[in-house]
């Protein structure tokens, strides 16, 4: 199906952000589509993750229009706003998991207030067992978050951030800080869950196996602005030195 | 002229400080009358800040009860007054000693807890996938803690005078050949209303203070480990301060009515 025929999910336009005198985000547009895995990679420090958290209501953008689903969320109240987060699923760089509760009970905090808008919703014991299934994690399921290893932290992550059956799901830096063989494993169960699950994915990574293996497209994002749009063959082959400079090994 | 500039910025912060303090305040007032209201989250912070604080208290009140009494004795046999030792002793723990250092106690041991708590939280990023996940985190974090210290406190209080009592009735048991029944008897015989309601009344508000300065300094923590000591050892510096100039507005509000 061409691009342009397919419904747009999520969608940035013109995004200004400052944090005092350093104007992190200059204008940046992105919009993603259905069942899409959109990759944005750019320099550490170039507003990757402040972009992220902008669609997520974490930042308040200073200027332009962020769209979810038609709904803008910029203008939204906060309990519209609580209801439409739980269209979107977010993987944090560092899992972020709650270190004071078990894995079980991680995974039926978003169920507590949010369990009636879940689609065929089978019970929160189904729900947790289903979503950590998905990850290959049931056997932790009563283990703490110290008692896990780093990608068994971002695999329940993963399960908690697809516990309400999101339509979007946001991974910042899903395979930062994890050795080759373990991102390998979360790199393919990013693609297994967005088979499963039917997920428009936004991804920010500077990995660039992980861009290639997942990507249906991908943004640069360089000094707060689209620096060049593509997919990983179109962009890693470009004629333009820095653009390629991204995908060097 | 840099020197006044720098003390200009360090009061304009200040009052900004204090101003975000008021709005975290406000906001308080505003959440904990909205559903939901997280009575299991409630139940396990009560738990966490009364029964967890309960040895530390226990041993404070009777270290206060002993010593006290042991200070006071030499003097009072002076002027040989020694039978004036349990109306003083309980008048003055009751109203004031008591309230305050097992205030000051709490606001180390909760205070400090709280603002490592949510600071560590905050900076590994728990707090916004509470938020990401559509839960209101003020209303599951501050709320319910604020909550619990302001509920705990008085009834640490409460059971730290009950044992310096004891502690400072042993003494005198020991030393004087008082018994128990006698010293009691004497004790809550100088006790009036006007005593305990001023007091409990004060330790409420010591244990809003605590609850308060220790979730508004974690919940605002700081990027970094820094940050997190930061918050920490702030929320004790401030909410001890805020204990004595609540204690000074207290005593002088029912000086006037009591």
């Amino acid at each position: 199906m061409n691009k342009e025929d397919r419904k747009i999910v999520l969608e940035l336009k013109d995004i200004h952000k400052s944090f005092g005198k350093n104007h992190v985000l200059k204008g940046f547009n992105l919009k993603l589509y259905e069942g899409e895995n959109l990759v944005i990679m750019g320099k550490s420090g170039s507003g990757k993750s402040v972009m992220v958290k902008s669609i997520v209501g974490l930042i308040q953008p200073d200027s332009g229009s962020i769209t979810i689903k038609d709904h803008d969320i910029i203008t939204m109240g906060q309990e519209e706003l609580d209801f439409l987060r739980t269209e979107i699923g977010f993987l944090f760089q560092g899992s972020a998991l709650y270190d004071s509760m078990t894995v079980r009970e991680n995974l039926e905090f978003p169920l507590r207030r949010h369990k009636d808008k879940v689609k065929n919703f089978e019970g929160t014991e189904k729900s947790v067992t289903q979503a950590l299934e998905s990850v290959g994690l049931l056997h932790a399921i009563d283990l703490m978050p110290a008692e896990l290893s780093g990608g068994m932290m971002r695999r329940v992550a993963l399960a908690r951030a697809l516990i309400l059956k999101p339509e979007i799901i946001m991974y910042d830096e899903p395979t930062a800080g994890l050795d080759p063989i373990t991102s390998n494993e979360i790199i393919q169960l990013m693609r297994t869950i967005q088979k499963e699950y039917n997920t428009s994915s936004l991804i920010i990574t500077h990995d660039v196996d992980c861009a290639r293996v997942i990507s249906n497209r991908i943004i640069l994002l360089v000094d707060g602005i689209n620096y060049a749009e593509g997919t990983y063959d179109e962009l890693s082959t470009s004629s333009d030195p820095q653009t390629r400079a991204f995908f060097k090994n | 002229m840099s020197k006044e500039n720098s003390i200009l910025k360090r009061s304009k912060s200040f009052f900004a400080e204090i101003g975000e303090m008021a709005y975290f305040a406000g906001r308080f007032f505003k959440e904990i009358f909205r559903k939901p209201f997280e009575f299991k989250e409630l139940i396990r912070q009560c738990y966490n800040v009364g029964i967890r604080s309960l040895f530390l208290v226990v041993v404070t009140g009777f270290i206060i009860g002993l010593v006290f009494t042991l200070q006071s004795r030499p003097t009072l046999e002076e002027f040989g007054a020694v039978s004036w030792m349990p109306s003083m002793i309980s008048v003055s723990i009751i109203r004031e000693i008591g309230p305050v250092i097992i205030a000051l106690i709490c606001a180390g041991r909760i205070g400090s807890g709280i603002g490592a708590e949510l600071g560590s939280m905050k900076v590994t990023e728990q707090i916004d996938a509470m938020e990401v996940s559509g839960t209101n985190p003020f209303k599951y974090l501050v709320v319910t803690r604020i909550l619990a210290v302001t509920l705990m406190l008085p009834l640490l209080v409460i059971i730290g005078d009950t044992v310096a009592l004891i502690g400072s009735a042993m003494v005198e048991n020991l030393k004087g050949g008082v018994s128990y029944t006698l010293y009691f008897n004497m004790a809550f015989s100088s006790l009036s209303f006007s005593d305990i309601i001023p007091a409990t009344v004060k330790t409420v508000l010591f244990g809003f203070a605590i609850g308060l300065v220790g979730t508004y300094k974690g919940y605002n923590c700081a990027k970094g480990t820094v940050g997190v000591g930061e918050a920490s050892n702030s929320a004790v510096v401030y909410s001890s301060m805020l204990l004595f100039i609540i204690d000074f507005i207290a005593v002088f509000v029912s000086d006037i009515f009591f």
